[in-house]
């Protein structure tokens, strides 16, 4: 499986870590419940497109968007979290 | 009694009779319209399941349904090891009542299942690994569990060709669970099945449930490729496609499926005569009675239903075989194959009660499904019998990940790929 960086091309996967779904959202309470549990815990874990996290930290140091399809190992899209203009891109 | 049954007579009888005289082991049914209970998932769970609800809970109008045919999932695409050394409480009992239905399995189905006691050793390769096995040890013994510390030269004794100075990872000893072994993992499928069969249970292949319909908070059946099959009691035995049939009753897992592949080489004259596990990374090692070296390590780490690894993994878990046996450079590789992990996210399986009543779950299986088949499916039995968990797998609730009461074996949080 090769990912696409929109910053290094294409690459092999075992330069990038994996970050599981990506459109998980940090819940605003600090009282442990349903929202934490949902978000800590349980997952749609789809079989067909999935959205994801992927670091890419053999790379250009950034986490990715990745859309793939988790049948067929098959990536539809790629694109950086963060824009490459901002602050936390020249940083890293 | 004759036919499915394979003593050296009936063999050498059908050597000289063109072998036609067998029978398949198992019926193909048609499914019926309505059952006691049914059991969705025909691997080795799912028959051990519907085996000990015919035997030791009298329910025999119950069905096995499977989407593909029996042994074309998990069951057969294993290391094939079995073992009780655990740690935690919550695990302990569960994986040791595994182990002794193990060690009673091929008398109790009359099926050879070629199980093997040769040992299980996991090394160790510092000071601070051994205070872990230590405990770990302990933990077994105080559960009587065998448990047997070995050192470096206990190692060699029964391994000689580790890499015993490797630079990084020298082996200090090992912990060595001798009841662990090996069990031939598709004999372990066919002879539930026949098993089951024959006390009146009907397997169903090529039957894939397509829906689970629920009335009025209580499960009445499911809707399959073939019809609905009505049930007041579905048990759910799907391994890595646990998510998806539990989302057709609406329930979202704490549970993401991954790819794990095995490997085989080509054949060798006796070389491992137990199974060793390596302690510097994730990796494990025996040898089948054919030759061939059978090891496997750690999942690829992303989620994937596809059956099917990536080049990577391939080429971390040879350089971990390389790391521990320099001797097997030379050696071929003859065949590798890949399965779906249900990972839970504390490592931890679940087989407990759903919000659905009379809908139940036997999931989480991470990467060590196998050595708990039997004693899955005991207790799975008796949940759907008696609609209250086994002691044994009392800790597998599914609500542990609300309550806090969590089974993280090896510590590491809710992330998969560090399980």
């Amino acid at each position: 499986m090769r990912i696409p960086c929109p910053h290094c091309g294409d690459r092999s996967h075992d330069e990038f870590s994996y970050g599981g779904a990506a459109d998980r959202r940090r819940p605003t309470t600090a009282d442990f419940g349903p929202e934490w549990l949902d978000y800590v815990y349980l997952r749609d874990n789809p079989a067909g497109l999935h959205r994801e996290l992927w670091y890419h930290g053999s790379g250009c140091r950034c986490w990715l968007i990745v859309e793939r399809n988790t049948l067929s190992h098959a990536i539809t899209a790629v694109h950086a979290v963060l824009p490459a203009s901002s602050p936390a891109m020249e940083d890293a | 009694m004759s036919g499915d049954c394979f003593s050296i007579f009936t063999l050498l009888r059908q050597a000289w009779t063109g072998q036609g005289g067998l029978k398949p082991m198992w019926r193909e049914p048609e499914p019926k319209s309505a059952y006691d209970a049914v059991i969705v998932g025909g691997g080795g769970h799912g028959l051990a399941t519907a085996y000990y609800l015919a035997k030791e809970h009298g329910m025999s109008n119950i069905a096995v349904l499977e989407k593909g045919w029996i042994g074309s999932g998990n069951v057969g695409r294993n290391t094939t090891i079995v073992r009780s050394n655990y740690l935690l409480p919550g695990n302990i009992p569960f994986y040791e009542h595994s182990l002794k239905l193990w060690e009673g399995l091929e008398q109790e189905i009359n099926y050879n299942a070629m199980v093997s006691q040769r040992g299980v050793i996991n090394l160790f390769h510092s000071d601070a690994q051994r205070d872990d096995h230590v405990r770990r040890g302990n933990a077994m013994r105080l559960h009587g569990v065998d448990a047997v510390l070995l050192d470096r030269e206990g190692v060699r004794q029964r391994a000689p060709f580790l890499d015993f100075d490797h630079a990084r990872f020298p082996i200090h000893g090992g912990l060595l669970q001798p009841r662990g072994g090996t069990v031939r993992h598709d004999a372990v499928a066919w002879g539930y099945a026949r098993a089951a069969d024959r006390r009146g249970v009907d397997i169903v292949q090529n039957c894939a449930v397509t829906g689970i319909r629920v009335e009025a908070g209580r499960v009445i059946g499911v809707e399959t490729s073939r019809g609905l099959i009505r049930a007041p009691r579905v048990g759910l035995a799907c391994a890595g496609n646990s998510s998806r049939v539990a989302a057709m009753a609406g329930l979202r897992l704490p549970i993401e499926s991954h790819v794990l592949t095995a490997f085989v080489s080509e054949a060798l004259k006796p070389l491992i005569n137990t199974v060793i596990t390596f302690g510097a990374g994730h990796f494990y090692i025996s040898q089948s009675d054919k030759g061939g070296l059978v090891f496997g390590a750690s999942i690829d780490g992303y989620n994937s239903y596809a059956q099917r690894g990536n080049l990577p993994t391939i080429e971390d878990s040879c350089e971990e075989a390389m790391a521990l046996i320099p001797a097997l450079g030379r050696l071929r590789l003859l065949r590798h194959w890949s399965g779906i992990m249900d990972m839970s996210m504390d490592g931890s399986p679940i087989i407990d009660r759903t919000p659905i009543a009379g809908l139940y779950l036997n999931a989480g299986w991470c990467i060590g499904g196998f050595k708990a088949t039997p004693a899955s499916g005991w207790c799975f039995a008796h949940l759907i019998a008696r609609d209250t968990p086994h002691p044994v797998a009392a800790a597998y609730r599914l609500d542990r990940f609300a309550t806090g009461h969590l089974l993280d074996e090896a510590g590491t949080g809710a992330d998969v790929t560090m399980h």
